[in-house]
């Protein structure tokens, strides 16, 4: 991990004089961030970071100890390497894993994984928990679902853990009060093998959501605005915790979506202090803690939230109030603007490289500069994904969905096999079928275009997933980033269109 | 992991900002196991059309630069997906070493385990030297990783920052699990300790809860 505003004190002012700085003079001036300050009032981040641990060294690394590692269909490379080196899980009853990026929407049958790789791994990921005795809810278990929606929804995810899994999106467990990072696959490895990974300290940013999130602008809205603002890269080598008054107001559901796209900003983590909104979602999930060991951990929870005195290394502030419904229009996350605004004009950017991007962004997404966002006319509409897959997303976009018939492809993926018999039971599935919707069995499906379900070359997606990058949904695919309102707006006009305007 | 120390390579500037990982591997070929090597899916839909044939626009696909050690990125290199297959495709490619003003956090980790330097050099510097690249296709750069420096085309020498023990694994080749079980009896104790303050995370119920 790099933290970047501290590079001045390491490698500039450059450049150097042929010879004239040697290893050493660098080292003198090692940056900050290799050993923050510590304090007496300390952070979420920080009560948690130390809670978890085993060795501090003088050189920056930090060996801690993880409380619960996610696996899921793509954790079969570590597996292999872990055979590969003869050995074993350290803590299976620390892992819990379930099957979502590879599987098919259209069927939980294995036989419905028409890619053999991707069944291949499915199938290891059954073989490999069965072998080492790790919890697995499998294709058929009715317990499945993206891995970022099950762990809250089981009461797995609790405040005050360090969790981490092979995947980005390993934020969203943040907004339960835990600390909870992706890692790539080296460290899966690391953390089968001994329960444990090394970091280092990131520094600690505070987001304040101040204010009341107007009608028609959801969590997701604020995620996007908060990200336009800051860059994608805006918090990188941070842990951001989100805070102030529109966050208090969130329920779980919101704060996941939230903390979903704290990696969009760069964030190696994001999270919310848990509250009593946090004790009363987990409170009777299966994995929670019961009886007495219920008011034994809520009693540690409570013991979490920042000391009013902690100090941030970066403070961001947002008014809440002045959020408009969001839509991005490029290739990175950070391309986010409010539904009324305009798709930039290249040719009014004065430094070259931007203007460069732009040019290209403009292109490679069809869109005419200077044009109207709600003019942009749209080819398909996905709902799901770990940004925005849960039962309050459903409903909303239910709301809209209700109003007529999608005039385009729309595709909605429930987050996890719950999520999708409550909406049965709720009758969504009917409202969005008899709106032409097709209805699909949960998994990670038109987010990561690894699974068959694709948007094709040139064509356009409105959808409720995290990412908008080139190639995302599938090779030359489109992609616009909304709420999961603005997705069914979508679908029933055709175009991309502001929701507050479709009336109550 | 194959050490690194002194890296003299070409170097192919890539004038992009915001390179993330599902440009430079595309997740429909996450599941390739890693034996089979990665090396033709780096960046593969910028390389290739559907039909396999290269897109000779594309940096990688032009003559001095198919042997290139070292990338000369822009800002925010490797952002998105934790994905460490974007890594080694770019270390099966044969490139070791990235430059650019700031990486995904994920991507940076990944990177220095398959023995890949990200580099984060001030974002004019990327695009100084950037340009020095493109006036002279094929110029090397140095990159010493135990003075941890950068020698332009222009000879201009430039300081990077990387923490010292991932220098040390770099430098060494080391393997990170096996120093980490180096502390297995501080592991061991601060597990125990652990399951006796958070005993109820390790509660039967919590751990194999029932089926409903």
């Amino acid at each position: 991990m790099y933290i970047a505003s501290t590079r001045a004190a390491v490698s500039a002012p450059a450049p150097y004089a042929r010879g004239g700085t040697r290893l050493a003079d660098i080292e003198l001036q090692a940056p900050p961030s290799d050993a923050p300050t510590r304090t007496m009032h300390e952070t979420l981040y920080d009560k948690i970071w130390n809670a978890h641990a085993i060795v501090e060294g003088n050189d920056g690394q930090t060996l801690l100890h993880v409380a619960r590692h996610l696996a899921h269909d793509g954790s079969c490379h570590a597996f292999g390497f872990l055979e590969a080196r003869g050995l074993k899980v350290r803590h299976p009853d620390q892992v819990f894993a379930t099957p979502d990026h590879g599987v098919s929407s259209k069927s939980h049958e294995i036989a419905a994984i028409t890619d053999p790789e991707q069944r291949r791994v499915v199938e290891l990921l059954a073989k490999n928990t069965r072998r080492f005795g790790i919890v697995h809810f499998a294709l058929d278990d009715p317990r499945q679902g993206i891995v970022h929606v099950v762990g809250p929804e089981q009461g797995i995810t609790q405040p005050g853990m360090v969790m981490v899994c092979g995947d980005s999106h390993t934020s969203t467990h943040g907004a339960l009060g835990a600390l909870a990072f992706g890692m790539g696959a080296s460290d899966v490895l690391h953390v089968l093998a001994t329960q444990a990974i090394r970091q280092r300290r990131a520094k600690r940013m505070r987001v304040s959501l101040d204010g009341v999130l107007p009608p028609g602008v959801t969590a997701k809205d604020a995620i996007l605005a908060v990200i336009a603002k800051i860059g994608a890269n805006g918090a990188s080598g941070h842990v951001i915790e989100y805070a102030g008054s529109a966050v208090r107001a969130m329920s779980i559901e919101e704060r996941l979506t939230v903390c979903n796209m704290s990696i969009e900003a760069g964030a190696r983590a994001g999270m919310v202090a848990p509250d009593d909104t946090t004790y009363s979602y987990l409170h009777g999930r299966p994995f929670a803690p019961h009886g007495a060991n219920w008011d034994k951990a809520l009693a540690y929870w409570r013991t979490l939230p920042s000391d009013p005195d902690a100090v941030f290394d970066r403070e961001v502030t947002l008014d809440a109030g002045s959020i408009a419904p969001m839509v991005t229009w490029g290739n990175s996350p950070e391309d986010a603007l409010p539904v009324d605004q305009r798709v930039p004009d290249p040719e009014s950017e004065t430094d070259p490289e931007r203007r460069a991007y732009l040019r290209r962004t403009v292109d490679y997404m069809g869109l005419a500069p200077g044009m109207r966002l709600t003019e942009v006319t749209v080819d398909q509409v996905f709902i799901g994904s770990c940004a925005n897959a849960r039962i309050e997303d459903l409903r909303a976009a239910a709301r809209i969905a209700a109003r007529g018939r999608a005039v385009i492809p729309a595709l909605v993926v429930p987050g996890s096999t719950p999520v999708k018999r409550q909406a049965e039971a709720e009758g969504l599935d009917r409202i969005f079928r008899s709106a032409g919707y097709v209805w699909g069995e949960s998994g990670c499906s038109m987010c990561v275009g690894m699974n068959g379900d694709l948007v094709a070359s040139g064509k356009r997606c409105v959808s409720t997933s995290n990412r908008n990058f080139v190639g995302r949904q599938g090779r030359g695919s489109r992609t616009h980033l909304v709420s999961p309102a603005m997705a069914a707006a979508a679908a029933l006009t055709g175009r991309i269109t502001d929701v507050r305007l479709l009336g109550n | 992991m194959e050490p690194f120390v002194i890296l003299d390579g070409i170097a192919a500037p890539l004038d992009r900002p915001s390179v993330d990982t599902d440009q430079i591997l595309p997740a429909r070929f996450m599941r390739r196991p890693r034996q089979e090597g990665f090396k033709h899916l780096l960046f593969r839909d910028l390389r290739f059309r559907d039909d396999g044939s290269e897109i000779l626009d594309f940096v990688l696909n032009q003559a001095p630069y198919r042997d290139a050690r070292i990338l000369v990125a822009d800002r925010n290199f490797g952002g998105g997906s934790s994905r460490e297959q974007a890594a080694w495709s770019l270390a099966d490619f044969g490139i070791r070493c990235v430059i650019a003003s700031d990486f995904g956090d994920i991507f940076y980790a990944n990177a220095l385990k398959c023995g890949l330097l990200p580099v984060p050099l001030d974002l004019d510097v990327c695009r100084r030297v950037r340009q020095q690249l493109h006036a002279r296709p094929g110029a090397t750069l140095r990159i010493d990783l135990p003075e941890q420096t950068v020698t332009a085309p222009d000879g201009v020498l430039y300081g990077f920052a990387i923490e010292s023990f991932r220098k040390r694994c770099l430098v060494q080749g080391l393997d990170e699990i096996d120093l980490t079980l180096l502390h297995a009896e501080a592991i061991t104790a601060f597990e125990t300790e652990y399951r006796r303050r958070f005993d109820w995370l390790f509660d039967p119920a919590a751990v194999v809860a029932p089926h409903e």
